[in-house]
Parts: C-alpha cells; structure tokens; sequence
C-alpha cells in the first residue's frame, strides 16, 4: 500500500527532482536567511553553480549551535505572517531551538506523516490513539495532522496516565498505537499489573519514535502487545516525524528523499563514508518554506541498507538510529561507536550487555579494555571454552570496530550503573 | 552414573570464595568436592554439593553466574597406583580429559575422581567395561 505515487519514483526522475528541490532550497536561503546568505559569501559559494546533486558537498553545513544562535526566528526564510505553526525542540541540551511551518509546510508534513502511516499499515479504518505530547514538541501535532490528512480516526490523548490510556483503548477500540517505544513497554506493563490481556484488544499496529531503541525491545513489544511494531524518524529542526518511516517489512527506516537529501557522513573527516558503513546523518529539506536547511547535521548515527525492499519503494533505507556522534571516540585514530560495541555483544550473548570501555594511553598508545559482564550464554565450565570465548569476543572486536582491544571478563552486576548512553566510557587518556 | 556440578565464574579478587562458600553454608548446603581453575583475571569455582537446585539458586540470587554440567565420579582404592591406573586406562581408550580432580571419602578407603570428558557416554562405557566403579549420583551427594 502506498500513499502517492512518488514513493516508487524512477531512481533517475528522484534524482532530477531532488536537483531542481535543492537549487530552488539553496537560492531560497541565500536570499532570505542571513546566516546562508553571510556563509555562502565567506566561503564564496555561487548558488547559481550546483549543477550535480554531489556539489552539495561543497556547501557548508548547519549545526545545532547554528540554529541557537540564531535564535528564535534567525533561521526564518519567510515573514512571520507566513507562518501558521511554531514549534520547539526541549531544549534539554542547552538552548532551545525554534521551527516554524507555512500552511504549505503543515500540508507537507501531514501528507509525509500519512505515507508513513500507510506504510506501517495504518489505513481510514484504524482508529489511532497518538500518546505523543501535544505541546511545543512536534511529535504530538505532527502525527495527529498526517493520521487527519490519511483519513484515519484519530483519538489525540497525549502522553501520560498510563491507565487511562488504557481504558481509552479498551473502549475505544483503538488499533494503532504511536508512541515511544519505552511507553509501549510501560503499557504492556501497566496492562500486565491490571491482569488486562493485550489480545482482547483491537491493537494491530504500533508505530514508535522519539527516542532510541533496539531490535530486541521491538520484539518484545510486538510480542506482549500483540502488534506489528514499526520505527520512524524525524527531528524537529528537520520536520519533526515524518522524515523516514520503516514499511511492514520492519527492515529499515525509508527516507522520503523526494523532500529530504541525505547524506551520511564521517563525522570527524566530513567525508561520504562507504555505502552501508555507519556515520553521521545530514539532512538538507528541499521543500521546506518556513525553516529550511542545508547540510544540517543530526548527529544521528545510522548507515544506508542500499539493497532494493521488497515492498517496491524506491526510497532508499537507514538503519534505525545507532547512536549519537556525541558518544564517538577516536581510539588510535579510528572512530570507534560505543553502540557497535552493543549490537556485537549482543550478538554473542544474545542479551543486553553490560560493560565499561575503558581507554588509557600506556607509552603514547591507547589500549582500550572491555570489561564484560559474564552471563551465562558467556560462562564455561572449562577453561578452555572459557579462553577460547574471550578470544572470540575480542576477535570480533577487532575485526568490526577496526582496533584492537583487551577483552576482561568481570562477574554479574560488578559494573556501575550507568544512566544514559555514551557513559559507559572510561576515557583515561590524559592528552 | 553422572552427577550434577556447578560452576561459578569468579574474579580474582580476594574474598570471593570465601562469600561463595559462606552463601552456601547459610542455606545449609554441603560441599562434597571443590576446584577452582584460574587465569591471572578470573577464575572458574567448580563445586559438588547435596543440594544442586539450591545452591544454585541460592548463587544466582546473590548475583553470581553459575553453569551446570555433568561429571562423573570414579571410586578408586586409595592406595599408591590408583590415579595412574584410571589414568592409564582413559588414555588407552583415547578419551579427552577436559579436567579433573579428586577427593578421598570419609572412610579414606577410596579416592573419588571427578572427571569432565569431551565424550561422557563414551567415558561411561569403556570406564565401566575396564571394571572401574562408577558412582550413582545420589552416592557422591551423600557422599
């Protein structure tokens, strides 16, 4: 099922389509946003010059720290009169960004919202409770738009009291369910505790977002709530949801690109990395009005899944975010992902791990450890199995992190706790 | 023929067993036989005891992670020659011997051999066609 017919574009008419979008974008801002028209004439870039989709990479780039200086309406490339919809990003980093939408915007991102809607699986029959905060988060009025735009019936709760959720989609006969995916848990839990079996719901669908998940959690919320559990992305000095949405084969996230450009880069050198290997994500819109973009830079990690989906869309797919480049090291020069180290321990094991990376600079060169945690799918009765694991482990450490490292085992719950990604790093290194 | 044994991975920092075994004797449990196999980092405990279920539970609970696996036990005369001739024996038959240790019973009549095989069935077997006694489980837990 799809929602418009751009979603199985010729690979070549995308391509043109996604020119014509960026020239237009980038002579947009270089007229009417300050910080473009100011970056450009430093570096002096000739908005007339972009004849490829490749001389993207000769603009400069957007960062968060960008967007905060400029703000709260810096970035605007339209009068205040144009725009119909502010929102915000939490702020919870630092400063607060601002974003605003023409009514041409919000028409935009409801109709992207409905393609990712429809890809999950959600039709005009569903009936969609979007537990998402409505507020200054775009989450909330982003998915409740698009849901309206698709023509499902659309229950607006918001966020929190878990019960009442509950009993709403008891009696409302909810099926799709758009939250985050650690609420979903929460409600399984909740329903768990009220002895309210998931299977007497009408629940078929859940589509999350917003936060960081894992393979494992969508397997565990498919199974308690008894749904088909879906991954979309999107952040607010982009869009907000809508930006790329998994379809019902659940392999990867499919990146609207007729409305977003993306890039995946390495984060240190700013180069392309290789198709299929892990960098940064950078986003240019190319339609947006209000709040467009060149270049910005998530600091989402994800990589490009370049095999064709069977469900037929062109759209090329990300993995679901990996992590964040605030958490990378650089460890004898090669960027190492503390979330790598994760998927690959869990490989092994087959459950969430818990280690500490710990790195220490020892005659100028860095030595990392992995201090493993043993579990039982991990522990042997024989030293030679035992010996024989740890050499596994650090095998494949080396091998798909590009740097050699010390594995040590350490027994159950000996590690900190920590709270947060990226905190489980022990730098030592005093340089 | 086999008998349950447990194993618990331990690092090598002082105190560790000594909280092993203190957890054990809390939950009155027995200590039949006992090795450990170290590496300068970690350790591996390996323990027969009267009460299999509940020592492990008793571990697990504590935060330990504790593996179970099959040993047999071989009853040799305690007398000079009693190892070697067992010894002897596995390698004639070409068995693999993962580890092994060993303990004398009350009486001191008998030494028991605890043995780990690459092929326990096998071990079983030959062992027993070569005449050597191989106990019951519920022998070496009353042991």
């Amino acid at each position: 099922m799809f929602w418009d017919k751009n979603e199985q574009m010729a690979v070549d008419d995308l391509a043109r389509l996604q020119l014509d979008r960026l020239q237009r974008t980038v002579g947009r801002v270089a007229t009417h946003v300050p910080f473009y028209r100011n970056k450009f004439k430093e570096d002096k870039i000739d908005v007339e010059s972009l004849a490829r989709l490749d001389d993207i990479r000769r603009l400069p780039f957007t960062t968060k720290q960008d967007l905060r200086n400029n703000y709260p309406y810096g970035m605007f490339a339209v009068p205040l009169r144009d725009v119909v919809r502010i929102h915000s990003s939490s702020g919870t980093t630092g400063m607060a960004t601002v974003v605003g939408y023409t009514q041409k915007d919000i028409d935009t991102w409801s109709n992207l919202i409905a393609r990712i809607l429809t890809a999950a699986g959600v039709s005009t029959h569903d009936v969609i409770q979007i537990a998402f905060g409505y507020g200054l988060f775009t989450g909330g009025f982003g998915l409740h738009y698009g849901a309206e735009k698709l023509g499902a019936s659309v229950i607006p709760i918001s966020s929190g009291n878990t019960r009442r959720q509950i009993q709403i989609m008891q009696d409302f006969k909810t099926t799709a369910l758009v939250c985050t995916p650690s609420y979903a848990l929460k409600i399984a839990d909740v329903m768990m505790d009220q002895g309210i079996n998931p299977n007497g719901l009408s629940l078929k669908f859940g589509l999350f977002g917003a936060e960081p998940w894992s393979e494992k959690m969508r397997e565990e919320i498919s199974d308690r709530l008894g749904i088909l559990a879906t991954d979309n992305y999107g952040l607010s000095e982009v869009m907000g949801p809508g930006v790329a949405g998994e379809c019902q084969h659940c392999n990867g996230l499919h990146v609207n690109e007729d409305h977003f450009l993306m890039e995946i880069l390495d984060p240190v050198s700013l180069e392309p990395v290789e198709p299929g290997e892990v960098g940064e994500l950078v986003i240019s819109t190319l339609t947006k009005e209000a709040f467009p973009v060149v270049r910005y830079r998530t600091r989402d990690l994800t990589r490009l899944l370049p095999e064709p989906c069977p469900c037929g869309r062109t759209f090329r797919r990300i993995e679901r975010i990996t992590g964040r480049t605030d958490d990378m090291l650089i460890i004898k020069g090669v960027n190492v992902f503390p979330t790598q180290i994760e998927s690959i321990l869990f490989d092994i094991e087959g459950t969430q791990p818990h280690y500490n990376l710990i790195i220490e600079r020892e005659s100028n060169e860095d030595q990392v450890t992995v201090m493993i945690e043993v579990v039982e799918s991990i522990f042997f009765d024989e030293m030679k199995k035992q010996r024989t694991m740890v050499d596994h482990i650090k095998k494949r450490l080396a091998a798909e992190l590009g740097v050699g490292v010390n594995v040590k085992l350490v027994e159950e719950r000996s590690l900190e706790r920590f709270n947060g990604k990226g905190a489980r790093v022990i730098d030592k290194r005093e340089i | 023929m086999r008998v349950e044994q447990i194993a618990v991975f331990l690092e090598n920092r002082s105190g560790r067993l000594a909280e092993i075994t203190s957890i054990i004797a809390e939950n009155n449990i027995n200590i039949r036989a006992l090795s450990v196999a170290d590496t300068a980092d970690f350790g591996i405990l390996r323990l027969i005891v009267d009460k299999v279920e509940e020592a492990e539970k008793a571990l697990k609970e504590k935060g330990f992670t504790v593996g179970k696996t099959t040993v047999i036990a071989v009853e040799v005369p305690d007398r000079t020659g009693g190892l070697a001739e067992v010894l002897d024996c596995v390698q004639k038959i070409g068995l693999n011997v993962e580890y092994m240790y060993a303990f004398v019973n009350k009486t001191g009549e008998n030494a028991v051999l605890i043995f780990r095989f690459d092929d326990m069935t096998m071990a079983i077997d030959s062992l027993q066609a070569n005449g050597f006694t191989i106990l019951e489980s519920s022998q070496v837990y009353n042991l």
